[in-house]
C-alpha cells in the first residue's frame, strides 16, 4: 500500500534515506537545510535500522566522514547549503578523484559570502563546473518537488554506485521548505558486506581477505603519465554518463515557438508563467533539465527548428544560460532572466521578461 | 657457498620481517622513524592475527605512501582529516579496528579540529602521531611543533615565537579529553625506546579491540632531511632538545 504524507522537502530527504537503506549521515547545521539533521535526529534510524547519524563539527569533518563511509562500500548521505557546501569542496574532490560513491544535498541559498538563508540557484557553476580543485564531474540532480526531494535519494544512491561517482541533489531554500503530498518509498534493508561484494566489486575497505590484495582507497598519483591516464578513464566515465543519464521534463512543447528552460523552483514559476502567457495567446513551453550535468544539451538542439526564442529562467545572476548558448550555439536568441539574491521571481514578471526581451526582440 | 647454506636453516633465524609489511621498498630517507613506526604496526597487526579486521588511514605527509608498505586495506585521507575519515569507519564498521596515521603538521595544524573532536567523542581508534617538528614531505617547513629558535626554510633564522607562537603539545591537550583512555608520548630511536613504543602500540590496539574508546600515541620523531643532519646526528640533536620538551611517558593510561 503506497504511503503518502504532506512534508516538507528537507524532512522527506532524511525519511527516504531512512527508507532507502542508508548506512550514514553526517552533517552540520545551517539554514535552510536543518530540518534534515532535526528529522533524522526524532526518528533514530539506529535503533530501526542501525543507520549512523553524526553530528560533525564542521562541513569539513563532515564531508570526510563520507569519504570513509563511502570508501567502506557504505550509502552515505551529507547535506548543508551553499556556504557549508563551498567548506565541503575539498572533500568532494578526493571522494571524486578516489571514485567514491555517495550523495550530496545542497539546499541552495544566495550568496556570495555568508549572503542571504533565502533560496537562490546561484551555486550552479559550483555544483556543475567543478567548485572543487582538478578535471572532475559531480552527477546533479535537480528536484522541482518534494515528491523528487524523495524520488532522487533513492537515484542519486544507485546513479552513485552505478558510476563509483559522487551525486549532488541541488535543491534550493524553496524545495526544502516547502511542504507537499509525497509518496514514500518502501523500506529497504541496508546491505550487508557480502551484497556490497556481489553488487558493486571488491573495491571496498572491507578489511583484506587473503583471496585478494589489499584495497587502497586514494585519489593520489605521483606517476604523471598514470595520473594522466586515470584523468582519461574519468573522463570517459563522464562521457559515458552523458550518453546515458540525461533527464529532462518537457512541458507545453509540442507547439511552442517560444521556450522556457528552468530548473528546480524556477520551473514551477515558469508553469504558472505558461498558463499567463498562453491565456494572452504567446505559445510558450518549458523544458525542465532534471540532471543539470549530464546537462539535456541534445534535446535543447533537436528543439531549435521549431523555436523563436528561448529564455533561461534561474534564481541567479545568469549561471546555467551559460548551458543554454552552448547548446544553442547562436541558432536562436537566447535570453536570461534571474531574479536572485533571496528574491523569487513572479510568474508575471516571467512572462514580462518574456516579451521585452525575446518577442519584441529587434 | 656450502657454509653458508648451512647457516640459513629455521632455527638459526633470528629476525623475519612481518608478513604485514609488503615487499616494497620504502620511500622514506635513511634513519627516518616513519619507517621503523610502521614496521612496529606491522608487528602488532600480526601478532593480534588482526589483518583483515585492520582499516589504515594515512595522512597527506611523507607517510601518505603508507599504504604501499602494509598489507591492508587503506584510506587515504586529505590534509589533516584522517581522524574524520577514521570516525566514520569506527562507526560504520564497529567490528573492524581502524586506526589513523599522521604528522605533525597533519594533526597539529591543519587538522586540529578534527583530531580534537574525534578525541572528544573519544571515537574506538589508534591514533599514531609522528611528531618531527616540521613539515618533512614539503621541503622542511616551520610546523606548530617546530622549537623555538628551531631554523626551518619558513623560519630561516630560528622559530621566532614572537611571530609565530609557542610550539604546540598537542598531545598535553588530547589528555585533558575524556574521550581518550591512554595517551601517550614514545620514541624509536634505540632499541629499548623502540621495545617500549611497541608496548604502547600494542596496548593502543587491544584497547581498541576492547573498544575503549580513542588510545593516542605521539612518537617523537627525527627528519634527517628536513632538519639537515645525518640520521645519528638527529637523534642526538631529539634527544638534546625535543625530549626536555616534548617529555616522553604516558600522560594518561586508564
Ligand atoms: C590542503 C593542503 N595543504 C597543503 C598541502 C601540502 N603539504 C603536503 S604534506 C604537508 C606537511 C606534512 O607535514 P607533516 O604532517 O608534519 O608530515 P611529515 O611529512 O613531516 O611526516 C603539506 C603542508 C597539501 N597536500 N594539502
Ligand atoms: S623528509 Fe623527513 S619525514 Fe620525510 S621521509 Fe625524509 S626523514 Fe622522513
Ligand atoms: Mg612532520
Amino acid at each position: 500500500m503506497a504511503e503518502y504524507r504532506l512534508m516538507k522537502g528537507n524532512e522527506v530527504i532524511a525519511e527516504a534515506a531512512i527508507r532507502f537503506g542508508c548506512d550514514g549521515y553526517f552533517g552540520y547545521p545551517i539554514t535552510p537545510q536543518s530540518e534534515i539533521m532535526e528529522t533524522l535526529m526524532l526518528r533514530k534510524p539506529w535503533e530501526e535500522t542501525g543507520m549512523v547519524v553524526l553530528q560533525a563539527e564542521s562541513e569539513v569533518a563532515a564531508i570526510n566522514m563520507v569519504y570513509g563511509g563511502a570508501a567502506c562500500g557504505k550509502k552515505v548521505l551529507t547535506s548543508s547549503s551553499s556556504p557549508g557546501i563551498s567548506l565541503k569542496q575539498e572533500g568532494i574532490t578526493y571522494i571524486a578523484g578516489a571514485e567514491l560513491p555517495c550523495v550530496i544535498v545542497n539546499v541552495v541559498r544566495g550568496g556570495p559570502g555568508l549572503g542571504t538563508i533565502q533560496p537562490a540557484q546561484s551555486d550552479y557553476f559550483q555544483a556543475v563546473k567543478g567548485g572543487g580543485h582538478g578535471d572532475y564531474r559531480l552527477i546533479v540532480l535537480a528536484p522541482a518537488s518534494v515528491q523528487e526531494m524523495n524520488d532522487f535519494v533513492g537515484l542519486g544512491f544507485d546513479l552513485a554506485f552505478k558510476y563509483r561517482n559522487p551525486v549532488m541533489i541541488l535543491s534550493d531554500g524553496v524545495i526544502g521548505q516547502m511542504m507537499e503530498k509525497v509518496q514514500l518509498g518502501d523500506f529497504k534493508p541496508r546491505w550487508t558486506d557480502a551484497e556490497i561484494i556481489k553488487m558493486h566489486g571488491s573495491w571496498a575497505t572491507t578489511g583484506k581477505t587473503p583471496d585478494r590484495k589489499h584495497n587502497i582507497i586514494t585519489s593520489l598519483e605521483l606517476d604523471s603519465y598514470r595520473q594522466e591516464k586515470f584523468n582519461h578513464k574519468l573522463t570517459a566515465k563522464y562521457k559515458t554518463i552523458s550518453e546515458n543519464e540525461v533527464r529532462f521534463e518537457e512541458i507545453s512543447c509540442e507547439d511552442a515557438e517560444y521556450l522556457f528552460i528552468a530548473y528546480g523552483s524556477s520551473s514551477r514559476i515558469c508553469q504558472k508563467a505558461i498558463e499567463l502567457a498562453r491565456a494572452k495567446g504567446i505559445k510558450v513551453g518549458l523544458l525542465r533539465p532534471i540532471t543539470l550535468f549530464p546537462y539535456p544539451t541534445k534535446k535543447i538542439q533537436s528543439m531549435l527548428s521549431k523555436l523563436k526564442g528561448i529564455l533561461a529562467v534561474e534564481m541567479s545572476a545568469g549561471q546555467m544560460v551559460e548551458d543554454v548558448r552552448l547548446a544553442v550555439e547562436g541558432k536562436v536568441p537566447v535570453e536570461h532572466f534571474g531574479r536572485f539574491g533571496g528574491v523569487i521571481p513572479t510568474p508575471n514578471e516571467v512572462v514580462q521578461a518574456l516579451e521585452e526581451q525575446i518577442i519584441k526582440r529587434k | 657457498m656450502a657454509e653458508i647454506n648451512e647457516i640459513i636453516k629455521p632455527e638459526n633465524l633470528v629476525y623475519a620481517k612481518s608478513k604485514v609489511l609488503t615487499d616494497n621498498v620504502m620511500s622514506y630517507c635513511p634513519g627516518c622513524t616513519h619507517g621503523v613506526v610502521h614496521k612496529l604496526i606491522a608487528e602488532v597487526i600480526e601478532e593480534m592475527d588482526i589483518q583483515e579486521k585492520t582499516i589504515g588511514v594515512c595522512p597527506v605527509g611523507c607517510s601518505v605512501l603508507a599504504y604501499n608498505f602494509l598489507d591492508i586495506d587503506w584510506q587515504q585521507a586529505a590534509h589533516g582529516r584522517a581522524p574524520a575519515v577514521a570516525t566514520a569507519v569506527a562507526r560504520l564498521k564497529p567490528e573492524k579496528i581502524v586506526f589513523a596515521y599522521q604528522g605533525d603538521g597533519d594533526l597539529a595544524s591543519i587538522g586540529t579540529a578534527e583530531i580534537i573532536h574525534a578525541c572528544n567523542r573519544g571515537e574506538n581508534m589508534v591514533v599514531i602521531f609522528i611528531n618531527n617538528g616540521i613539515y618533512g614531505m614539503t621541503g622542511g617547513q616551520m610546523a606548530p611543533t617546530t622549537l623555538e629558535g628551531m631554523p626551518t626554510s619558513t623560519s630561516p633564522y630560528g622559530r621566532d615565537i614572537k611571530m609565530t607562537g609557542h610550539p604546540l603539545r598537542i598531545t598535553e591537550l588530547i589528555a585533558q579529553l575524556p574521550g581518550t583512555n591512554f595517551v601517550t608520548r614514545q620514541a624509536a630511536h634505540t632499541p629499548a625506546s623502540v621495545r617500549k613504543c611497541k608496548k604502547a602500540i600494542r596496548k593502543a590496539f587491544d584497547n581498541v579491540a576492547a573498544k575503549k574508546g580513542t588510545s593516542f600515541i605521539e612518537v617523537v620523531s627525527t627528519c634527517s632531511s628536513g632538519w639537515k643532519l645525518s640520521p645519528v646526528k638527529s637523534n642526538e640533536w631529539m634527544v638534546e632538545h625535543m625530549f626536555p620538551f616534548y617529555k616522553l611517558g604516558d600522560l594518561k593510561d586508564e
